[in-house]
């Protein structure tokens, strides 16, 4: 049920986002989706790609440092008030956030919006949240809807 | 050690009577203490004993002052080595103070002194303060840093000795040093030079003079003559350069008189000679080399044939003031990678046993020097690394505030860490250049 995500350390200088971006185009790689975290001094650049290991090996080569984490993809109602109502199975399943950031829109649009999660321990916490009834996708799943 | 000293008006202090000995007297004085010094070094310090031995050298050997050239040289390492207390030539309880300053490592170096030894360090600081026309009346801010470091004791107690009203008001708190320049009618302070250009950029921001200030006496860090130019003209003093190293007394070794070209060392204390730095050979005075000292009348730490690293030339004329004690050149450069930052002694491989301790490796790294509105800021570039880089911002910014505080605690400076992206920070074949300076004047 997890999803594998690229991280990347961007250094706040010109020409830091494009690079990787440039190295992925070359290698062929489509980006499904991805989030930019920054701070003053660096941003880190999070991706999920469809073949991450052929990612990262084009991304090292270029001597860029990534990072694996293992991120949880959540269907939640397209309807206001649908994100509240997922975060409160959160709390309620003591599943504390790190952080989070929607999918690319698909055609689940209108029903389901897809949004990743990163928790510290995705493996109990996928077990609590499905116990309290979220909803997760799986890495296959994801990819098939981006096919469409 | 409550003597007063009573100048005469006009003329010189009778403190300095020394500076102005005749050089047969004072080459006599200095082959005496020479012997001495050398006997006892030899009687009480291991270390220089087995290199004596080594070299079928005894104390005898010295009959003439170009004999010191065939001594051993003492190092830094060797204080490091021996940390803390196997350089002394005194007991425990004849040892009245402790200083430490940085080494090459994390751990400090550590000198000692006797009543006798706190006394002469006393005694040439006055010489060093009669020598910037200051005397009983003047009043002195003291903005040296007080504790381990030598500069604000040394100071302290030369100032107090020298008859003049004492402020030791220590580093830091910039508004508090001139709102106490201006009310308690300072006329000469002491500190970094660097620091000194800080106060001046405050001052202007605050729109407020330099009262009666008339001479600065600055040292611990190197300073080009364009900034003592900038100082002289912005505060309307004298700048004098003081020069010492905690190794061989503090501050006191040597001072520029009024004529500010080069720094008298007081020879009846601390003998210089020009080196090599390569094959060590002695040099003739007006030729370049590092200045190598050795103390002729400290008790604790006698230090024979100390290497200062510093690059500099004795003057071989004399000096139109009238004294005989030697002039060496400004000390402009050095021979190791050591630089000084905020007037602490830093050493890049201290930083990289910082490094070390937090990310288990040692990844690339650089420093860079940059002097802001005359503060100097200190900034530590670090690649990152896959073994340390994570996936949340509170883990990166975790690291660097660990890297940062390792760094301050080996320090004892704070400075900027950078995270940087790798392979961005130059690579050389030889010995890295770890330091870029971009501090001007």
């Amino acid at each position: 049920m997890k999803i594998r995500q690229l991280s990347l350390f961007l250094e706040n200088r010109p020409g830091q986002l494009r690079f990787p971006c440039k190295v992925l185009g070359e290698a062929g790689i489509d980006i499904l989706t991805m989030s930019l975290a920054d701070t003053q001094q660096f941003g880190i650049l999070r991706l999920v790609v469809k073949d991450w290991e052929r990612a990262k090996r084009a991304l090292e080569e270029a001597g860029v440092v990534v990072n694996v984490t293992e991120v949880l993809a959540v269907d939640v109602p397209d309807r206001p008030g649908g994100l509240a109502s997922v975060l409160e199975a959160f709390e309620k399943a003591g599943v504390g956030v790190e952080y989070m950031y929607a999918f690319a829109p698909s055609r689940e649009r209108g029903k389901y919006a897809t949004l990743l999660f990163r928790l510290e321990d995705p493996d109990s916490a996928a077990k609590l949240l499905q116990a309290n009834g979220v909803k997760l996708v799986s890495a296959s799943e994801l990819f098939a809807r981006a096919e469409a | 050690m409550k003597t007063q000293w009573n100048d005469a008006p006009g003329g010189f202090h009778p403190a300095s009577a020394p500076d102005f000995l005749p050089r047969r007297e004072l080459e006599q004085l200095q082959l005496g203490r020479l012997r001495s010094v050398v006997a006892r070094a030899y009687e009480r310090v291991p270390l220089f004993r087995r290199r004596m031995e080594e070299r079928g050298l005894a104390p005898d050997a010295l009959r003439a002052l170009e004999d010191l050239g065939r001594l051993p040289f003492t190092v830094k390492a060797d204080l490091r080595d021996t940390y803390p207390f196997g350089l002394f030539a005194s007991p425990m309880e004849e040892i009245v103070r402790l200083h430490a300053s940085s080494g090459t490592t994390g751990k400090p170096i550590v000198v000692a002194y006797t009543e006798r030894d706190v006394e002469i360090w006393a005694s040439v600081m006055v010489r060093s303060f009669a020598a910037c026309g200051l005397h009983r009346g003047d009043v002195i801010q003291n903005a040296y840093g007080y504790g381990l470091f030598t500069g604000g004791l040394g100071a302290h107690y030369g100032a107090e000795a020298l008859g003049a009203t004492v402020i030791p008001i220590s580093g830091g708190n910039t508004e508090r040093q001139l709102m106490v320049l201006q009310d308690f009618n300072v006329s000469a302070i002491c500190c970094t030079p660097s620091y000194m250009v800080h106060l001046i950029e405050r001052a202007k921001e605050a729109k407020i003079g330099f009262g009666r200030l008339k001479v600065g006496v600055f040292g611990a860090e190197p300073w080009s003559d364009s900034m003592r130019k900038h100082i002289e003209a912005e505060a309307g003093i004298r700048a004098h350069d003081i020069y010492g190293l905690s190794e061989i007394i503090g501050p006191g070794v040597g001072i520029e008189c009024a004529r500010q070209d080069g720094l008298h060392l007081f020879e009846d204390h601390f003998f210089p000679e020009i080196i090599d730095p390569v094959s060590g050979q002695v040099l003739p005075d007006g030729v370049e080399g590092e200045l190598v000292l050795t103390t002729l009348s400290k008790e604790a730490m006698p230090m024979i044939r100390y290497r200062t690293r510093d690059i500099t030339a004795l003057h071989p004329e004399p000096c139109p003031c009238g004294r005989t004690i030697r002039r060496i050149r400004r000390i402009g450069r050095r021979s190791d990678d050591m630089f000084i930052i905020r007037g602490v002694n830093v050493f890049p491989s201290q930083v990289e046993v910082a490094l070390l301790q937090v990310e288990g490796t040692l990844p690339h790294y650089q420093i860079v020097l940059r002097r802001e509105k005359g503060l100097d800021e200190m900034e530590v570039q670090v690649e990152v690394t896959p073994e340390v880089f994570s996936d949340t911002i509170g883990a990166l910014e975790r690291l660097r505030r660990q890297l940062e505080g390792a760094i301050d605690h080996v320090l004892g400076i704070r400075v900027k860490v950078t995270l940087v992206a790798p392979r961005t920070l130059a690579r050389s074949e030889g010995k890295a250049k770890r330091v870029k300076d971009e501090r001007s004047i």
